[in-house]
């Protein structure tokens, strides 16, 4: 019963080959919404039924645990979310529509092999495979000028290769020390090796480069503002999330092999943290495009997320987890309004936020509390990750770096602030236009809320799973 | 971890502490559906008004002999980090949640004209608001504190900016930033006690027994977060923005809740967690107490905008709580606890009659609002009142407090006395001056005619006090007298508290010896003559 425990993976491939059946055929309109949409509910039962199953297949390349099943139910719900959010397609090209859905697909699948790869260059085919399919869809964009999106997709292949091939050349420093590509073998030998071998830990950081791309970590950050600027609001919803998941837990088997002790490869991470979180939120404070600010939040989220990836122990890891989990959930706030706000899919800025809550009063509350759950104010679920993370650095005595980071926090308030002043205190004079919300989208903005505040309050269900996950890997 | 050796569980009927933090919270749910504003402005005043019937129980059920958590609930929260849900209520907190739900009518009732816009976000916010202070208050378990402290934040923040002054978004954010930079540090103490103890229940932390230095570094974290929301001279300047700015209610709301938080923070965490620090850090908190007093006197003497002169006067009066708090003697601290009380009331009267003059002539400065005793008789009654109660005269609440921290002022040194009587005269120069200037007439001798044109030109007649503005004022000025009177229960309460907070300083700031080479020499300098000259 090996195919078992791939059930999601085999169900997701399932619901690909159909999709791309339906581009071969051209099916439009409802139907292929409906195609999409029972796929990836499907696939998304297929991650609840599957979510204790463990095992290794092909060699021992392939391990199902607790850590991947998790993984796989996130990027399982947030793809499943992301489509029902944005499932009129307004910014993609129409006869692109039917490849919109195929190709985000195929990408969540990269990830959700990635997630369960065990082997070196298992996971970096796991992670060409998400991110090749995505090269193609951020030129999907609807418009007549064409070029910015372009200009977008180019980068993104460009620095995605250069993250490649960087994380290719580490890979082969540490294939040369450890004489092996399989990650057991790997974490039996580096602990050891970290902490006499420079090139140790020069090879894992280079390694771990195409990860920070996908995290949107300085030094591979670069390519962050472009891309959200140029993709469509669907696309940039995609890869705001999901190969976020994804990398955090490639991270977390990664740099859970280099053991507990705080060694030089560990004060790279906190330099690499610190200078991500600071510059994140420094660049986000002048943005005027909505989405030009996520992208720096982002770089700055990703060093939050570095904080507790770098202490080391179970419970930053497990607070990893339960950050990514609510920044899907967040960022899912924030895009589903900058989605509806704009009908024909253009990007929007602080004007467009204007007198939100007289347009449409659910959607500025929904705007309200992802801005107030990543700036991290209580009670939602982006203060309870922050709360955690921060106590698991300071186990480790990182006091310096913790003080850093709530500094940078409360630097990052500044500009959701000013997203939340924007929806609720300007704009009150003059007419205005209302928006119309069908009732789907209205129950999605109600269970975006609530989960942000419940998760936030209640954290035990999901981090005791998270817990569970990582213990297995320290 | 034996928790309930701290705890005396509740026996009401009803889990009363979670249930005044809920009902806010629900009538705030039910004010989302509700559209039309009459309904709304009485739905506002149903809840507070039932948070205030169920909270009453807390008062006469008190069992004044112990200094135990009364009335507490515990529960399982977050096992992993060994976090519990536990609330309970000693002397201290249990005026402070009372004052709370006494004074959360008062912010609708005084919003029945005041707002003019979005009625339902108001009555929604202004809740929230209310059950997050009460969480504040009740909370023995430094992340629900913390919670509640932070989350406190998003509803009077919006409270400024929406229903704010000209000057609203400055102030708004002001107020935002400041306060979220203080409590940086709180949460790093919060979550660094965690590590040390492996325990987030603050009755326990209080019985641990840390090393100087250690001591030092989370009496300076939490009284950074502390002072600035009191707020302490040098960190006070976000308050005059966000009171002038504020709606009334969100006026009232800061100065008889909000600043309290303050001083409440120092009793909870800072005495009695770090006892010796307390100690050592004695001298240059109250000479900071002194400099508010007589700072925030001095302003308000130069103010020519009502509310901001009744902002810097609470710069002052909040001086006096925290000098009676680090006094650390018995007058010293009772003093500061029934001032903060006394505060409450009178300035959050005081922001109530500012907001009805506001109404009416549209204008807060002085000059405009001159020589109203031949028109409003009846409001300029009250309005003489609170000032006086407010400058600490004899019969009125404030003198006992006032009285009670100089008492013990004088019992620790005689130079603290004599520097802290200017602010009590400096408050009776600049409430006496506004008195003048607001009953009789302007400082020529020349009286405003308010009957005749006014300011854009709109002839518009001053009618005094309506039923509700009055029934506000006189319930108010009862308990400007009542506690001038008769403060018996008030202490009473808070006696057994208050003996035990000195007991734990007195044995925890014995115990742990101060370490003077421990980095800090030019403080301990500038300490030991502090020390000298209050020792004269």
């Amino acid at each position: 019963m090996q195919a078992m425990l791939i059930l999601p993976e085999l169900v997701l491939i399932a619901t690909v080959l159909v999709l791309f059946a339906a581009s071969l055929k051209k099916i439009k309109g409802t139907t292929l919404t409906v195609i999409a949409l029972a796929g990836t509910f499907l696939t998304l039962v297929a991650t609840v039924l599957s979510i204790s199953a463990s095992g290794t297949i092909f060699a021992g390349a392939y391990q199902v645990d607790t850590l991947s099943q998790l993984i796989k139910f996130l990027l399982g719900g947030g793809l499943f979310l992301i489509f029902v959010m944005c499932r009129d397609l307004s910014g993609i090209e129409e006869e692109m529509q039917n490849e919109f859905f195929f190709f985000l697909s195929l990408s969540t699948l990269g990830l959700m092999m990635m997630s369960s790869a065990v082997e070196l260059l298992t996971i970096l085919v796991c992670l060409e495979i998400s991110s090749y399919a995505l090269y193609v869809v951020i030129s999907f964009r609807k418009g007549e000028g064409r070029r910015t999106e372009v200009e977008a997709g180019i980068k993104y292949v460009l620095f995605g290769a250069a993250a490649t091939g960087i994380s290719l050349f580490g890979i082969s420093y540490i294939f040369g020390l450890t004489h092996s590509t399989y990650l057991v073998d790997i974490s039996a030998q580096l602990p050891n090796l970290i902490q006499h071998q420079s090139m140790a830990v020069i090879g894992m950081v280079l390694m771990l480069c195409s990860f920070f791309y996908k995290l949107a970590m300085f030094p591979m950050h670069a390519w962050t503002p472009d891309i959200y600027q140029g993709a469509s609001n669907e696309t940039t919803t995609f890869i705001a999330t999901l190969p976020k998941v994804g990398a955090a837990a490639l991270l977390i088997r990664l740099i859970s092999m280099t053991g507990p002790g705080v060694t030089e490869f560990t004060w790279v991470l906190v330099v690499l943290a610190v200078l991500s979180m600071s510059f994140g939120n420094l660049a986000a404070l002048v943005q005027d495009d909505i989405k030009r600010l996520l992208a720096y939040s982002s770089i700055a989220h990703a060093g939050y997320m570095m904080i507790g990836l770098l202490s080391g122990n179970q419970l930053g890891m497990a607070a990893v987890i339960y950050y990514i989990a609510g920044y899907v959930l967040m960022n899912l706030a924030c895009f589903v309004v900058i989605y509806y706000i704009a009908p024909r899919g253009e990007n929007i800025t602080f004007e467009d936020l204007k007198g939100l809550y007289r347009r449409s009063p659910i959607l500025a509350f929904t705007l309200a509390a992802g801005a107030f759950g990543m700036a991290g104010i209580p009670p939602t679920v982006g203060f309870t990750g922050k709360f955690v993370i921060f106590t698991a650095a300071l186990e480790k005595g990182f006091y310096g770096l913790v003080v850093i980071a709530m500094v940078n926090a409360a630097v990052s308030a500044f500009y959701y602030l000013k997203l939340v002043r924007a929806v609720y205190c300007q704009g009150e004079e003059g007419a205005v236009e209302k928006i119309e919300l069908g009732i789907g989208v209205k129950v999605f903005g109600f269970f975006l809320i609530a989960a942000i505040i419940l998760v936030g309050i209640m954290p035990q269900g999901l981090m005791s799973m998270a817990d569970q996950a990582v213990a297995a890997l320290l | 971890m034996h928790m309930e050796k701290y705890l005396i569980l509740n026996t009401l009927s009803y889990p009363v502490l979670s249930l005044i933090m809920l009902v806010p919270l629900v009538g705030a749910l039910i004010s989302l559906v509700i559209k039309n504003e009459t309904y709304l402005k009485i739905l506002g005043l149903l809840v507070t008004l039932l948070t205030l019937v169920l909270s009453l129980p807390l008062f006469t059920c008190f069992d004044l002999h112990t200094a135990k958590y009364q009335f507490a609930e515990l529960r399982a929260w977050f096992p992993l980090l060994k976090l519990h849900y536990v609330v309970g209520v000693d002397g201290i907190s249990v005026l402070l949640v009372l004052l709370t739900t006494f004074i959360m009518p008062f912010c609708i009732l005084c919003s029945w004209r005041y707002i003019k816009k979005r009625m339902g976000e108001f009555i929604f916010v202004t809740l929230v608001m209310e059950a997050a202070m009460i969480g504040v208050f009740i909370s023995l378990n430094t992340v629900l504190f913390y919670i509640c402290w932070e989350a406190m934040l998003i509803p009077m923040f919006l409270l400024i900016a929406v229903w704010g002054g000209a000057r609203k978004d400055y102030a708004s954010i002001k107020f935002f930033l400041y306060t979220l930079c203080g409590s940086i540090f709180l949460l790093v103490a919060i979550v660094a006690l965690y590590i040390k103890t492996g325990t987030f229940f603050i009755p326990a932390l209080m019985d641990q027994e840390f090393s100087f230095a250690y001591q030092m570094w989370i009496f300076l974290a939490c009284a950074l977060a502390f002072a600035i929301k009191i707020p302490m001279y040098p960190l006070h300047t976000w308050l005059p923005a966000a009171h002038v700015e504020a709606p009334t209610a969100g006026s009232v709301i800061l100065a008889s809740i909000l600043l309290k938080m303050g001083g409440y923070g120092f009793l909870r965490f800072c005495l009695p967690m770090a006892p010796a620090a307390t100690i050592y850090c004695m001298p240059y908190l109250i000479a900071l107490s002194l400099i508010s007093i007589i700072f925030g006197g001095y302003l308000a003497l130069g103010q020519t905008d009502i509310k901001k002169l009744i902002a810097y006067s609470s710069v002052g009066h909040m001086g006096f709580v925290t000098l009676g708090i680090f006094l650390l003697n018995d007058q010293g601290l009772k003093g500061a606890i029934l001032q903060m009380i006394n505060h409450g009331i009178t300035t959050g009267g005081l922001f109530i009659m500012v907001g009805m003059i506001y109404e009416r002539t549209h204008s807060r400065e002085i000059a405009d609002n001159s020589a109203l005793g031949m028109v409003m008789p009846i409001y300029v009654t009250f309005l003489g009142i609170f000032c006086l109660s407010s400058l600490a005269f004899p019969g009125t609440n404030s003198f006992v407090g006032e009285f009670l921290v100089l008492f013990g002022a004088f019992k620790k040194s005689v130079v603290v006395g004599f520097l802290a009587i200017p602010g009590a005269i400096l408050a009776a120069a600049y409430m006496l001056r506004l008195l003048q200037r607001m009953v009789w007439a302007d400082s020529d001798g020349h009286a405003h005619h308010h009957d005749e044109a006014v300011g854009d030109g709109h002839a518009h007649k001053l009618d005094d006090l309506s039923f509700r503005e009055l029934s506000m004022v006189v319930v108010l000025a009862i308990f400007v007298f009542w506690i001038g009177l008769y403060p018996a229960p008030l202490l009473n309460i808070m006696d057994a508290s208050v003996t035990h907070l000195l007991h734990q300083i007195s044995v925890g700031g014995s115990v742990v010896p101060v370490d003077p080479h421990s980095g800090h020499q030019a403080l301990l300098e500038l300490g030991n003559w502090c020390k000298q000259m209050m020792t004269f």
